[in-house]
């Protein structure tokens, strides 16, 4: 059924995402470095790393926000050009919130239709019946549909942080990447948003860079560690020595959550 | 007043000096919204000084000063643009030297002209009743593609506003927004030439906005309100300079400043009285 660029193992399931020796430069400096990664549909990835690691920067990579010098990436078997100006409509993007006006004088619902958008610029776009639904049923998913006729500015973080994933979701992908989802809101809007994304789990591929060690071991089902060169761990499972390694000085690893294995002699 | 407006209907030039103060404030209303909520406000500062050059050279070679100041506010709108998307240079500096740059220009080629030079001051400051007909259909001319351009693509600017990179990743050509948002608030400098000048045009630009954006939510209704302040502000300057005889760009700065500051503090004496 598709015939585009699947390689010799086509036995494999269909890869949401492909990353291969994908390399990034600021000038001089290297901020991705030969990154490999293969991200199957239905999975729920973490990505992990210290500040500075290179997270939001192989996210902007595969947005195509910012150019890479080497390597090749392919979302859904779609070969993304370097250059950007693609669409990329088969991601849902949720940036760090810290990244977006919030005193911007918008209504919660208008935010939202922006993922409806079209990517051609015409005169007189208007949002039709259809989207206004969509993008109602979608502050309906994410739990905040009495907030949309709410100005940005007079939301908490939480609801914020719903905002901006029922925006990604409006445009209706297959991978949803997130950015720091939980790094500004409260520990109970923390645990509506990883149910959430539990929940959206069961219908699409979830690309997640966090600090948050808790939810990775708790709710990722796979994992990465990215410090300008990444590794993939499979299940999450983190010994103390990767970690160091990654992060450059000790960690403290807290298990939590009796199922899960957290701690592990890696090999 | 009632003198004013039997005078109104009596000279062209009056006439002439109200349209040049509506238009002003249709522009403002429109361009200065985006510009605040974008926080394009100093580069818009940048646009409109470097248009001096423009006016400069008009004076030198002879032709019309208005003309050139719209080809240096294009040349240093897309300058600046292309800069800032490059990155590298921060583009406070790059603004900065635009800004310094096109002064300097217009003083040189001044000074470069033979005998007496010309008074720049209009062009510098404003002139409000001096606007002639040609001047008003200049300014009819570019105020309506600008409103065309604004509610033509407005979701389109919405979306680059808010967050410029998500509507990108949609595959919006965000890169032809801003490059057709520099070359409006390039028209829209040469449109406010004519009644405040190149100095005091930030004012105009900002006021009536930040007004708007103390008094309503919404970005339509801010660019509505906007425009109403602008006229407001613009005509009754027009009057009071008409009136007693004050410089006319003047009057209208001082007068969308102490608006905004009176609205500024009566606006946080409520709400600091409702927390009471």
């Amino acid at each position: 059924m598709n015939e585009s660029h699947t390689s010799a193992i086509t036995k494999e399931p269909v890869s949401a995402l492909h990353v291969e020796h994908l390399g990034v430069r600021f000038g001089p400096v290297v901020a991705l470095d030969d990154v490999c990664l293969d991200v199957a549909d239905g999975e729920y990835l973490g990505i992990i790393g210290p500040n500075g690691g290179g997270k939001t920067t192989f996210l902007r990579a595969v947005l195509g926000l910012i150019p890479s010098y080497s390597g090749s990436l392919s979302i859904y078997g779609e070969t993304a050009g370097k250059s950007s100006g693609k669409s990329r409509t088969s991601i849902g993007y949720v940036p760090q919130s810290a990244a977006v006006d919030k005193q911007f004088p918008i209504m919660v619902r208008d935010v939202v239709l922006m993922g409806r958008l079209k990517s051609r610029i015409t005169l007189l776009q208007r949002f039709s019946h259809e989207d206004r639904e969509l993008a109602d049923s979608m502050l309906e998913e994410v739990g905040i549909a009495d907030l949309a006729e709410r100005q940005i500015s007079a939301l908490s973080g939480g609801e914020f942080q719903r905002m901006l994933i029922a925006r990604a979701l409006a445009v209706q992908p297959r991978l949803l990447l997130l950015d720091e989802p939980t790094a500004s809101v409260d520990a109970n809007s923390r645990f509506q948003i990883y149910q959430l994304l539990n929940r959206l789990h069961e219908r699409m591929t979830i690309l997640l860079v966090t600090h948050d060690m808790l939810a990775i071991s708790t709710h990722v089902r796979s994992l990465a560690c990215l410090n300008s060169k990444l590794v993939y761990h499979g299940r999450p499972e983190l010994s103390e020595d990767s970690v160091r390694d990654m992060y450059g000085c000790p960690v403290d690893l807290v298990a939590h959550g009796l199922p899960h294995r957290v701690l592990k002699t890696h090999g | 007043m009632i003198e004013f407006f039997q005078d109104a209907f009596q000279y062209r030039f009056i006439q002439h000096a109200m349209a040049a103060g509506l238009l002003a404030s249709i522009v403002c209303g429109l361009i200065g919204v985006i510009i605040v909520e974008k926080r394009l406000v100093m580069m818009s500062g940048g646009i409109a000084h470097t248009a001096y050059g423009g006016v400069g050279l008009g004076f030198l070679l002879g032709f019309e000063p208005i003309l050139g100041a719209f080809l240096f506010a294009i040349l240093a709108a897309f300058g600046i643009g292309f800069i800032k998307r490059k990155g590298g240079t921060g583009s406070d500096v790059v603004i900065g030297l635009f800004w310094s740059a096109g002064m300097a220009s217009g003083i040189f080629f001044v000074a470069l002209m033979p005998g007496y030079p010309p008074d720049m001051s209009s062009y510098l400051f404003g002139n409000i009743l001096s606007a002639t007909a040609s001047d008003v259909r200049l300014m009819a001319v570019l105020t309506i593609v600008v409103v065309l351009t604004v509610i033509g693509l407005f979701n389109n600017w919405k979306a680059w506003m808010f967050d410029g990179e998500f509507a990108t990743i949609l595959g919006v050509n965000t890169g032809f927004l801003e490059y057709l948002m520099m070359l409006l608030i390039a028209m829209t400098i040469v449109v406010l030439i004519r009644v405040v000048g190149i100095i005091l045009a930030l004012a105009l630009l900002t006021a009536p906005a930040a007004i708007a954006a103390l008094l309503v939510p919404g970005l339509k209704a801010r660019m509505v309100w906007a425009t109403g302040i602008g006229t407001v502000i613009t005509l009754t300057g027009l009057w009071l300079s008409y009136g007693w005889n004050l410089a006319s760009g003047a009057t209208i700065v001082m007068l969308s400043v102490a608006c905004f500051l009176v609205v500024y503090v009566g606006k946080t004496m409520i709400s600091k009285r409702n927390q009471g």
